[in-house]
């Protein structure tokens, strides 16, 4: 560690053009760098939907207060991790959006003592004796300010709390001040407009139940076309054996769609009698972004009901890393139990374990050269490596999506080791802030992961990057530019399943022609302009989830 | 007067000290955890909990993976502590009222003991000079986070004081402590003259009464930490909150 040498960080940081820098390398601490990046945000209506008030009400101070006074006797975490943190500085180097700014508002401890200031002040004796001494402060408009800059700066990505020694979670914190700040009328757009359109119509992007079968329809010509077996997508049907909730992304965006395509044809070739469901048309739940159990259980408990109603045995979960946290982790509690479910299979399933099995158990055969034109590297989402769990055994999370990608992939190569697993450093997009008026803290915050791609590129030929998080693909779209590579180097897991995969009823003669390489976007002087277009549409990149 | 000043802050910090963690580890067991955020990979069972509890307690896991330079220094610092704690408990307990077995223990300690003050003092002065040097810990550094460093390292300096420099009749400190843990009231036996004594009493007592309302609850607070401290099986096991429990009730679930 050349920490205490800030001399050579400095040499370092002037050649980083140059040399392959090292992902996590210290960026040199530009304090405010990032102090005026507001998101939008939302208009009273939005607010409204969600049982918040309009605008920031007239005694927000007060309430503000009350809710942290409210919030230490509902979540232990909270009231612990407000005082344990030492402030030892052990996590001041583990936040990707402190190594892609330099502002040390975003270090995860001067975060969380963003509030845990205001928390001193007003709820521990020596900060209402002594608040000069203790770090405490008031609770003003210039803090609240802060608070939604800042706490819109984090993704909710838990990497902190894998290093320090107390697992304090800036997470946790992040997700009380949003929920602190709704409650008293100062919201983010993105997200609760986004809630507000689960609850009202079912997903994310807002996609009534008619343009869910017409895209499901269509894309089932598609894959007829393609494979020249009648594939079936199949809505709403009631009976089916499983229930599949998959982020709304997969009927919409690019390289989402190719994913579904990929459980289509597994659902297939095994025949499974499966179903979407037209009102739990989502996975992703963003009642966790802005920490609202009320709300967060109010969008679980759709994919409760949708279950009763279609009388299905089994729930998958499609690929998505923030939804496959609330379904693992928080799905039982809260729209549990399940008994009236198959109690043969967990609830619920990721779809990388389902595929797992089968191909454990030998029921799929892969044609692994029609992905030879790639190199693959998988990027560990955070909240499937750092909050959930694949399998039976621990760490199952980073093995199961890793044992699909070897089925059938030939070449394969892994980041270096402390960029992954537990240790994965986000696409700089998660926990709320996948919108365009936080570009500029995504792109930055996507700079650890950007780099640790470029090495491998680098030193292993690896050419695309393959991911099971709607958040993370679209982010990866978007982001893969700025940092000179192909904005299609993005792949789902389950596309890569759906190109090698060799159905057995498919007419003999097919040959199935390889798909076009994703080459890097050196020989590639624009990107694909169709495809930027596409994500240029606000409908395209701002719902994804 | 000193000794009976002495006394009778004894008594009160003790007493603030063992209710101020009391009612801590109260609140913070009383504060449920609504949701299962044990981070992952994270043990599948309840003894894989206490031993990644252990681990982190003992050993420091986890800053171990983070910054070796605050393990290292961390590490000393907490170990010497702990030996030093350890050897300090013959000044207050009467041989005749423990065990032999545990007694010879503690004599066991005393030549390790001494080096473990050095490894303490040693442990506290990489913190504090880490905390002025790197900017990003200067950063988050509060006036209360360097003074907690220095009050911990003059208490060992004021301990070596009476060690090697002017030395304290160790004999008549302890029979006052015995004096006092074993409640002769108003027959506490005198404390030395010796101004060493004096500060390293005065500034234990000041941590003792700062324990409960500081960031040292981090001792007790390592155990509760829902990160830490829960299994992985949330498939497996619902877990309502009281206060979650109270929305089942509501008409909205079927
Ligand atoms: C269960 C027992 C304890 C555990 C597991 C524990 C663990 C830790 C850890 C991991 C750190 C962060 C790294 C470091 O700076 O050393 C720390 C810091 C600290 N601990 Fe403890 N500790 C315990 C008990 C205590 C006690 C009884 C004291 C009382 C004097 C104490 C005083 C401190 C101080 C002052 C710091 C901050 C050091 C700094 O400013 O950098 N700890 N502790
Ligand atoms: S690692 Fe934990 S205890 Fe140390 S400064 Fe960060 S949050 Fe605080
Ligand atoms: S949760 Fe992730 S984004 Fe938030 S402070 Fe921690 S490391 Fe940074
Ligand atoms: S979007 Fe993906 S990488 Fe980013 S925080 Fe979520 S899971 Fe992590």
């Amino acid at each position: 560690m050349s920490e205490l040498d800030k001399s050579e960080l400095d040499e370092l940081n002037s050649d980083a053009d140059t040399a392959l820098p090292d992902p996590l390398e210290m960026p040199v601490m530009v304090p405010d760098a990032m102090k005026d990046l507001h998101s939008f945000e939302a208009a009273p209506k939005h607010q409204n939907d969600l049982g918040f008030p309009g605008e920031l009400v007239d005694d927000w101070q007060d309430v503000a207060i009350a809710k942290i006074g409210d919030l230490r006797q509902k979540y232990r975490s909270f009231r612990v991790y407000l005082d344990s943190c030492v402030k030892c500085g052990a996590c001041t180097d583990k936040c990707h959006y402190y190594l892609g700014t330099g502002d040390p508002k975003n270090m995860p401890v001067a975060r969380q003592d963003l509030l845990r200031s205001v928390y001193r002040r007003y709820y521990t004796i020596p900060g209402k004796i002594a608040p000069w001494l203790v770090g405490a402060r008031d609770l003003t408009e210039d803090v609240l300010s802060e608070w939604y800059n800042y706490y819109h700066q984090c993704s909710q990505c838990r990497r902190c709390s894998v290093y320090c020694p107390y697992g304090i979670d800036t997470a946790e914190i992040s997700m009380a001040a949003r929920e602190i700040m709704d409650s008293v009328g100062k919201g983010q757009k993105y997200c609760n407009e986004i809630i507000g359109k689960v609850h009202s119509i079912g997903n994310n992007l807002g996609m009534p139940a008619k343009a869910i079968k017409a895209t499901m329809e269509d894309f089932e010509e598609e894959l007829e076309e393609d494979t020249g077996i009648p594939i079936k997508l199949p809505v709403d049907k009631k009976g089916a054996d499983v229930l599949l909730v998959t982020p709304s992304a997969d009927f919409f965006a690019e390289p989402h769609i190719d994913g579904l395509f990929g459980y289509a044809k597994v659902f297939h070739e095994l025949g499974v009698d499966w179903t979407l469901s037209t009102t739990a048309s989502e996975a992703g739940n963003f009642g966790m972004f802005i920490g609202s159990y009320d709300n967060m259980r109010k969008v679980s408990l759709r994919i409760r009901e949708a279950a009763l109603e279609l009388g299905v045995k089994r729930i998958i979960f499609g690929e998505c890393g923030h939804a496959w946290r609330v379904a693992y982790a928080f799905l039982n509690t809260l729209a549990g139990p399940w008994d009236f479910l198959d109690p043969k299979y967990p609830v619920p399933q990721h779809v990388c374990e389902f595929t797992f099995d089968a191909i454990n158990d030998g029921k799929l055969e892969f044609d692994k050269t029609q992905n030879d034109h790639m190199t693959l590297t998988f990027h560990d989402s955070c909240n499937i490596a750092r909050a959930t769990r694949m399998g039976d055994k621990p760490g199952g999370q980073f093995e199961i999506p890793r044992a699909v990608i070897k089925a059938v992939c030939n070449n394969y190569h892994d980041m270096d080791e402390d960029t992954i697993k537990e240790g994965t450093v986000c696409c700089g997009g998660g926990g709320g802030i996948l919108t365009d008026d936080l570009m500029d803290v995504r792109v930055k915050g996507a700079q650890p992961r950007m780099r640790a791609l470029r090495k491998v590129t680098e030193e292993h030929g690896v050419t695309n990057l393959a991911a099971i998080c709607a958040i993370c693909k679209s982010q990866f779209t978007k982001v893969l530019p700025k940092y000179d590579f192909d904005m299609e180097a993005i792949q789902s897991v389950h596309q890569l399943v759906s190109n090698a995969i060799i159905m057995s009823d498919a007419p003999k003669e097919e040959e199935t022609p390889a798909p076009e390489s994703p080459a890097k976007s050196e020989d590639e002087p624009s990107p694909s302009s169709e495809a930027d277009k596409k994500m240029d549409d606000p409908h395209q990149n701002d719902r994804i989830g | 007067m000193i000794t009976t000043i002495y006394a009778l802050a004894f008594y009160f910090a003790t007493i603030l000290l063992v209710v101020g963690i009391a009612y801590r580890i109260f609140e913070y067991a009383k504060v449920p955890a609504p949701l299962n955020i044990a981070t992952t990979p994270a043990p599948t069972t309840v003894s894989g909990v206490w031993l990644r509890m252990f681990c982190e307690v003992a050993l420091f896991e986890s800053l171990f993976k983070s910054n070796k330079w605050i393990w290292i220094f961390g590490y000393l610092f907490h170990a010497g502590l702990l030996l030093v704690l350890i050897r300090h408990i013959r000044y207050f307990v009467d041989p005749r009222h423990v065990p032999d077995f545990i007694w010879l223990g503690i004599a066991y300690i005393q030549p390790i003991g001494k080096y473990a003050g050095f490894a303490m003092v040693f442990g506290l002065a990489g913190l504090a000079i880490r905390r002025i040097v790197v900017n990003r810990v200067r950063y988050i550094s509060s006036p209360s986070d360097h003074l907690m460093l220095l009050l911990l390292i003059m208490i060992g300096v004021s301990g070596f004081m009476m060690q090697y420099v002017d030395r304290t009749d160790i004999v008549s400190v302890k029979n006052f402590f015995l004096s006092l843990a074993y409640l002769n009231m108003f027959d506490w036996q005198p404390l030395p003259d010796s101004l060493p004594l004096m500060v390293h009493l005065t500034l234990v007592l000041i941590l003792m009464i700062i324990f409960p309302y500081s960031k040292l609850l981090h001792a007790p607070g390592i155990f509760f930490s829902p990160t830490r401290n829960q299994v992985d099986n949330p498939r497996e096991k619902r877990r309502l909150a009281p206060w979650a429990k109270a929305l089942e009730s509501g008409s909205d679930k079927k």
